[in-house]
């Protein structure tokens, strides 16, 4: 299935991507190829399988409601880009 | 003292020839040395040197294990508590964690000696290590050559001697792979036998934690000392570990049932000297007692397909979170929020990984999610069925680990769906959750060939005492490549 | 042309629980920015969730409660979009295969019919982080003590009708949260959170018109005025030969009006899939019947009982079960004090009145419901009229001790010794030989006269109905 520009474009948007204009061009060209070659998935017959999420025929592990974590607020955010009174800081959002 | 394996040097220092201090201070000196392979992204001399004198004084208590003392590498993948974990990407360049993986805490407290990171494939997305944002790196055996990815760098690092062993993750083959392409040995436990705890995530239903090194024996020490209990990753499985060299010793290739899928001897694009040196292969187990058989794997030739939609999707997911508000990189001076995200990670990420972002990103979006996604999970149950089926005939299936030897430096880096292709006889493995490794297997044009043996489900033991069985009678594993001084 | 509304509420009840429902972190409101966002709740990288057992059942509580089917094997999806409240890129929350299938509930409406409104489902899902956006210069400031708590969300069928029935089932599933204490309830810190999908149809019309999703209605007024406004907005716009289209919209309290939230991406593409993370949930029946086992009994339920066992009315009995709370509190009076009707009266009376006034809680009141069983023993033993109990009420709730306290110190005691009324009363009518004589000529109802000239004489405490006994026969003898 060709993928245009335009629809990189979209999916970029989707996924936060900044994209320049030839690299839209050549991923588009990538893009299609990648979904020619996993096309060939339509030919399996598949009918009445029920899909595979994980690889372990197991159920999910719970964990009792213990509190495990202490504060560790400093440690975290020395590596943050930017922050001020404890809180993580991004450009204003408009809401 | 290089050439050494882990059983090797562990005995040398038990009986006192050697200390770690010196081993480590060899490795340290040798990476210098090797710098052009490029298998490193950071050396930490001061910790690994006091690690070392520590390992020393527990052995000197009398406390030593089978890895007290040996210097290992990690793939940069694992968070390293105040150590950078770069994942190979810029987005993560001064990336400093608070924590360390469950693998590295794991391999510390046996006593093991950590000397670096190891360089990386962006976000373990590659098969040749030339995504990686801190450049390629070259197979020792060949400087032209890939190394294969994307635990190029741990690879090539114990091909070269650097290291006697080192930690990888393998995804659609990251372990096996370049191990196969670089001489090594190299083992991806079953889906849940290593807890996935401070791996930085690719694609969660597929990644898994495993050793490289010298040996299969070497492999089963490893192992041992990564595997285990762990209640911070839900999907890691709780029973207990085996004693892996006992079982290992304790399998024997007389009677062991071999298969040899059919689709993978027959398929296209295989080179002829890695089809004749797995012929070669079959016979040595033959010769050494094993019942070899032809068996069939109908849906394995889907796998690829299957992989790249299911891999990207999960990735475009686990990848979100790079953002540049918490951690990571941060463009400089965003307008907006929409600004902010779209540069970060714009900035952040290389080509391929944006490629797959987005591939997954339209497999998992409205009108698509079925044709895709959908589908291909639907394919990934029947890829596992082949498998259940066949082990109910076979104790372990063998094959060519890779299509080809390393391939030239930027031969593929420009076609994707080519690439994608090197990896054709290790993704359904990991589709499937089986554990499955590669031993070196002879050379095509002066480039080592990888053997893959796949086992069943926990069936690590019989699968590494395979292995072993065929390194008693084949010296394969014990080639190295001249080392350039 | 007549319309119709048809009304879905997506009610959010953060569950009680001690820590995150995918990490270890404490879950205790109001602490300093960040203290309690774990590595996890921070999406760090290698960071992986693991389950909360604890919500697990409270999501269990809630399905039986609901009489809903509880999914032996459900699924957790990530739902994928991007905002700086969400560390990961993506909440994790349920899809396909959610904990609590389809049940319902009943309700109550104003004409006093009742009305069963079916539960879609249920999901476990995290919370999100908050946003602050005032304090920063040019920028947000992003808060995630919140990530990461557990959250059930309860979706109903788009079957209320008005507003009234909309808060009505609000009201409903928010005493039920708290009876099966899953949830404390606390809208103010959004312990309890409602978003309402609303549309029009004409009277007649089988389909569904297009709806719009509002938010922030983060109280019962609101949720009433937003739903009231908008129906009025929808039916106003097609009226004028306009199209209702399907958009988010926000709540504005201070001009009572829902607004379009322009500017905000409006057709999301969340991309659910299973999380890759997490196996499927498994809820086996002996786990569901051990939690039915530990059920407290249900609203409906106990109303039906205290109707029955207390002859309480259905209104009185609606009342009383409004809260898990305030019906032990009424049980543990008529245990003490041995008389429904008049324990009733009291709590739903004088002391709600209180409560109401001095913005309490049962669960706060100064007077617990031993001492208030003790105020009602002594109207029962006929030691205090129920008039001067009301002044005995109000001592106590001051502070001046119990019932039998207040009424020594004060000298309340009713008077009942026959022969000091008598005396009273021969006083009272010497007093008076004026109205004696018009009484005797037929004004009778100069009765009451003398009877407050009595109740005056004896400061309130003789007992009226020997009074009037004692009067009767005096003054007609």
């Amino acid at each position: 299935m060709p993928i245009d520009a335009n629809e990189v474009g979209q999916i970029a948007h989707l996924a936060r991507l900044s994209l320049s204009e030839p690299a839209s061009q050549a991923y588009a060209r990538n893009l299609s190829e990648i979904l020619d070659f996993v096309e060939q998935l339509g030919a399996v017959d598949t009918e009445g399988v029920e899909p595979l999420a994980h690889p372990l025929e197991m159920t999910q592990r719970l964990r009792p409601d213990e509190p495990t974590e202490s504060d560790e607020r400093e440690r975290f955010q020395a590596i943050a880009p930017a922050t001020e009174d404890g809180h993580y800081l991004v450009p204003r959002v408009i809401e | 003292m290089h050439d050494h394996t882990i059983a090797g040097l562990a005995a040398a220092l038990e009986r006192g020839e050697c200390s770690s201090v010196e081993l480590t201070r060899a490795a340290l000196e040798r990476i210098g040395q090797a710098a052009d392979l490029n298998a490193f992204i950071t050396v930490t001399p001061e910790s690994a040197l006091a690690e070392a004198e520590a390992a020393d004084a527990a052995r000197a208590r009398g406390e030593a294990g089978p890895l007290t003392g040996i210097p290992i590498a990690h793939k940069d993948i694992f968070c390293t508590d105040g150590v950078r974990t770069s994942c190979g990407s810029r987005m993560l360049e001064n990336f400093v964690p608070p924590y360390d993986a469950f693998v590295v805490e794991q391999l510390r407290a046996a006593g093991a000696v950590s000397v670096g990171k190891t360089n990386m494939d962006e976000f373990a997305m590659g098969s040749s290590n030339e995504t990686s944002y801190f450049g390629a790196v070259k197979n020792p055996w060949d400087r032209q050559a890939v190394p294969g990815g994307s635990s190029g760098g741990s690879a090539a690092a114990v091909a070269a001697g650097l290291v006697p062993a080192a930690t990888g993750t393998d995804t659609g083959g990251s372990i096996r792979q370049p191990a196969a392409l670089t001489g090594i040995s190299g083992l991806k436990p079953t889906y849940g036998r290593v807890s996935r705890y401070g791996i930085v995530a690719f694609a969660s239903s597929l990644d898994q934690a495993g050793p490289m090194a010298s040996s299969a024996e070497d492999l089963a020490i490893l192992l041992e000392g990564m595997a285990g209990f762990d209640r911070r990753d839900s999907t890691c499985v709780d029973r207990p570990v085996p004693d892996y060299r006992a079982q290992m010793v304790g399998t024997d290739l007389r009677g062991l049932r071999v298969g040899l899928p059919r689709e993978f001897i027959e398929a296209e694009g295989v080179d002829a000297e890695v089809s004749s040196g797995i012929d070669a292969a079959a016979q040595a187990l033959r010769d050494a007692g094993a019942e070899v058989r032809e068996i069939s794997l109908p849906n394995a030739g889907m796998a690829v397909p299957v992989y790249y939609v299911i891999a990207p999707a999960e990735a475009s997911s686990n990848l979100s979170r790079f953002d540049g508000v918490r951690y990571g990189h941060r463009c400089d001076a965003p307008a907006d929020l929409e600004d902010l995200y779209k540069r970060s990670r714009g900035e952040g990420f290389g080509e391929e990984v944006k490629r797959r972002i987005m591939v997954g990103t339209y497999a998992l979006s409205a009108g698509y999610y079925d044709a895709y996604y959908h589908k291909a999970q639907q394919v990934r149950r029947l890829v596992q069925q082949d498998f259940a089926r066949a082990f109910e005939s076979v104790d372990v299936i063998a094959g060519p680990t890779a299509p080809s030897t390393a391939f030239p430096l930027g031969e593929k880096a420009d076609d994707p769906v080519q690439m994608y292709l090197s990896d054709i006889f290790t993704i359904a493995v990991n589709l499937a959750g089986l554990p499955a490794l590669s031993v070196p297997a002879g050379f095509g044009g002066g480039r080592p060939i990888g053997l893959q043996l796949i086992g069943n489900h926990f069936d690590e033991g019989r699968l590494l005492g395979a292995a072993h069985g065929y390194q008693q009678v084949t010296d394969w594993h014990r080639q190295r490549p001249v080392v350039e001084e | 042309m007549q319309f119709e509304a048809v009304i879905g509420l997506e009610l959010h009840a953060q569950l009680a629980t001690r820590t995150k429902i995918f990490s270890g972190a404490p879950t205790a409101y109001g602490a300093e920015a960040n203290r309690q966002a774990s590595a996890i709740d921070l999406g760090m990288p290698g960071m992986l969730p693991v389950l909360n057992e604890q919500a697990v059942h409270y999501a269990i509580r809630l399905g039986l409660a609901l009489d809903a089917e509880v999914a032996g094997r459900s699924v957790f999806a990530r739902k994928n979009y991007f905002y700086p409240d969400l560390p990961k890129g993506y909440q994790i929350s349920q899809y396909e295969l959610p904990v609590v299938g389809t049940g319902h509930l009943e309700i109550e409406l104003d004409d006093g019919t009742r009305k069963r409104i079916g539960v879609t489902r249920a999901h476990l899902e995290e919370d999100a982080g908050k946003s602050l956006h005032e304090g920063f210069a040019r920028m947000t400031g992003i808060d995630l003590n919140r990530a990461g708590t557990p959250l059930l969300e309860i979706v109903s069928e788009p079957e209320l009708r008005s507003a009234r029935e909309a808060v009505a089932y609000m009201k409903k599933m928010h005493s039920l949260v708290r009876y099966l204490r899953i949830c404390d309830g606390n809208m103010q810190e959004g312990s309890f959170r409602c978003d309402a999908n609303v549309s029009v149809r004409p009277v007649g019309e089988t389909r569904f018109g297009t709806r719009a999703e509002l938010k922030n209605l983060n109280s019962f007024r609101f949720v009433e005025r937003a739903i009231n406004f908008e129906i009025e907005r929808q039916i106003e716009l097609i009226e004028e030969g306009g199209e209702v289209i399907q958009e988010t919209r926000l709540f504005d309290p201070d001009r009572g009006e829902t607004r379009s939230m322009r500017g905000k991406e409006q057709a999301h593409d969340y991309r659910y899939f299973p999380d890759p993370d997490l196996l499927p949930l498994e809820i086996t029946p002996a786990l569901i019947n051990a939690v039915r086992d530990e059920l407290p009994e249900l609203p409906d339920a106990k109303s039906e009982r205290f109707q029955r066992d207390y002859g309480l009315s259905a209104y009185d009995a609606g009342v009383l079960t409004g809260s898990r709370e305030l019906a032990d509190y009424f049980e543990a009076v008529v245990a003490a004090a041995g008389d429904a009707k008049l324990s009733a009266n009291w709590v739903m009376g004088e002391l709600s009145g209180a409560l109401n006034k001095a913005g309490l809680e049962i669960t706060q009141s100064p007077i617990d419901a031993a001492t208030l069983a003790g105020l009602l023993l002594r109207i029962r033993d006929e030691t205090i009229s129920g008039k001067i109990a009301k002044e005995v009420f109000e001592a106590i709730w001051d502070g001046e001790g119990d019932a039998d306290a207040v009424i020594n110190a004060r000298g309340l005691r009713q008077v009942t010794d026959n022969t000091a009324i008598e005396a009273m009363v021969e006083e009272a009518i010497a007093a008076n030989p004026e109205q004696l004589e018009q009484y005797r000529a037929g004004k009778t109802k100069l009765m009451g006269f003398f009877v407050g000239q009595v109740m005056k004489a004896s400061g309130g405490k003789a007992n009226p109905q020997q009074v009037n006994e004692i009067l009767k026969r005096r003054l007609d003898g």
